[in-house]
């Protein structure tokens, strides 16, 4: 299960996600859809920390992937020297108002303004690591078992297929060289290419790569993948051979999240869709309610057009 | 010139100069080729810390000192720095050590400081996302980069590796400086011995030519060879 939390992601003035908090359970497949420059790659590939979000947490099975964000956490901000001086100043402007309510306000302030300063006193520091020691992963350990697939392949040139597959399970001491090659022979006979075992990336069409890349996540066997784009830099002739492979391994449970462009196989593999748009979810629904029956507008001026070619 | 031909002749065959030669070759080899090694690992080295991702202070620290450590290779002559290191740091440290290696050490590091760059370009020049699909799968910074990074950089780099090689085999004509018989050397002895520099000299010269020739087309062949496995020939 991922789960993120007010998650903004910004470069320098340019704001790419403002504030997303969502849920992927275990076992959904969600497809992203939406406009290029939207910031649906940028989401996707936050969910790993591949980009390390700006603010805002991304939390991994109930652990915390990115950074500890002080404004998620309303009894550390109650710690912080700004909380308290806010609250005297309340406190004696308003003296009437409830001590609940004078509470209320101060956090309320405090993260709306985004107060919070680098030195927030001795005892918000501890706390605040402490906190972080507590919840943390480490995100080299959670990424086992992330699998992620990219548009451009990224299989390792200067490594065969099987050399591909088997790197990161033996260097990571998950699996002997033995158990590693036969669960890599055994992926490549169930996409077809055992033959293209001892043979290098750059011999391979991209349709082949591309399948190579998404088995080559699944040799450690992840819990979910992500796929950003995954058809995208393909010929088109290429294309099915990659999104049948996609929809067996949904048919089979994994928790997927798909980053696409393919309408039709959004609608046929996943079991919520997501319209992600300038910087945030526009709309979430399950697929035939989102496509049949798009309530924001933004979404509906966008199927109109993809749908249209 | 029959005479001068005649006494090299003398001297290189009749009594054995060519030992002398032979073994001084050995040496310039030995100095550059192990220089070269050395060169690497450091080069490898700065290359990553300076690329090193973050802006904590402990990169901050590992940079300064990489780049006092370039700019001194870089600032000053190989030459004083043999001698500094022969004739300053040898006896200040209180240690005797071989001259040869000490020689192997003094052009290592200073090839260090030259490589460092050149691996810095080549590991640039490696498509970022295969860094990303190794992180993505788990592994770690270093491991990503001993594995999948460097491998393909070294590769990128090899035409510019040769040169640096030949840059040294030349370079390493200086070790006389401290007393080591290296090719230069051995050939001036010859020359020393009746005054007579012309022919001995022309024949240095001609050695080192057919040295560096054979050096650049080995280069040549190892790089065919590493696009063939590119292309799975």
């Amino acid at each position: 299960m991922i789960e993120i939390f007010n998650l903004t992601k910004s470069y320098g003035d340019h704001v790419v996600l403002n504030g997303i908090t969502e849920t992927i359970a275990d076992g959904e497949k969600v497809a992203i859809v939406g406009p290029s420059g939207g910031g649906k790659s940028t989401l996707l590939r936050c969910l790993n920390c591949m980009e390390t979000p700006t603010s805002g947490e991304v939390l991994f099975d109930g652990k915390l992937l990115s950074s500890l964000d002080p404004y998620l956490h309303d009894d550390l901000i109650c710690l912080s020297k700004t909380y308290e001086k806010l609250l005297k100043h309340i406190s004696a402007e308003k003296p009437s108002v409830s001590d609940e309510d004078k509470k209320a306000s101060a956090l309320a302030k405090i993260k709306e303004e985004k107060l919070l300063k680098k030195y927030e006193g001795t005892a918000f520091k501890k706390a605040m690591k402490q906190l972080e020691k507590e919840i943390s992963l480490d995100l080299n350990l959670a990424r086992r078992d992330i699998g992620m697939v990219f548009q451009h392949f990224n299989l390792f040139n200067n490594l065969t297929v099987m050399q591909n597959l088997t790197l990161a399970p033996t260097q990571l001491k998950l699996k002997t060289k033995e158990e590693a090659e036969k669960k890599a022979e055994e992926l490549l006979r169930r996409i077809g290419l055992y033959d293209k075992k001892d043979a290098y990336p750059s011999t391979l069409s991209g349709g082949q790569k591309q399948r190579i890349a998404i088995i080559r996540a699944l040799a450690m066997d992840p819990k979910v993948m992500l796929f950003d784009e995954p058809t995208s830099a393909l010929d088109p002739e290429m294309v099915g051979e990659v999104l049948d492979l996609i929809k067996k391994l949904a048919d089979e449970g994994m928790t997927m999240v798909i980053v696409t462009h393919e309408m039709g196989f959004a609608r046929e593999v996943a079991t919520r869709m997501l319209f992600v748009a300038d910087g945030n979810i526009r709309e979430s629904a399950p697929p035939d309610e989102f496509f049949d029956n798009p309530k924001n507008e933004r979404l509906k001026d966008f199927l109109s057009k993809v749908i249209k070619n | 010139m029959a005479l001068k031909w005649e006494f090299f002749y003398r001297k290189f065959i009749t009594y054995k100069g060519y030992e002398s030669v032979l073994s001084g070759l050995g040496v310039t080899v030995e100095i550059a080729v192990f220089g070269l090694l050395i060169g690497i690992v450091i080069g490898t080295l700065i290359a990553v810390v300076k690329m090193l991702p973050g802006t904590g202070i402990a990169k901050k620290i590992l940079s300064a000192i990489c780049n006092i450590y370039i700019g001194f290779f870089r600032g000053t002559p190989i030459v004083v720095q043999l001698l500094i290191g022969y004739y300053v740091l040898l006896p200040a440290l209180g240690i005797t050590i071989d001259k040869i290696i000490v020689a192997i050490t003094v052009f290592g590091m200073n090839s260090g400081a030259y490589v460092s760059e050149i691996m810095r370009s080549g590991i640039q020049a490696v498509d970022p996302g295969q860094l990303e699909a190794a992180r993505a799968l788990g592994l770690g910074y270093s491991r990503s980069m001993m594995k999948v990074i460097i491998p393909q950089a070294v590769k990128n780099i090899l035409p510019t590796l040769g040169n640096e090689f030949i840059s040294l085999i030349k370079e390493t004509s200086v070790v006389s400086f401290i007393a080591i018989v290296d090719l230069t050397k051995a050939f001036q002895q010859i020359g020393d011995s009746n005054y007579d520099y012309i022919i001995p000299y022309l024949m240095l010269a001609a050695v080192y030519l057919v040295l560096v020739c054979i050096i650049a087309q080995l280069v040549k062949l190892l790089e065919r060879r590493l696009k063939k496995v590119d292309r799975n020939i």
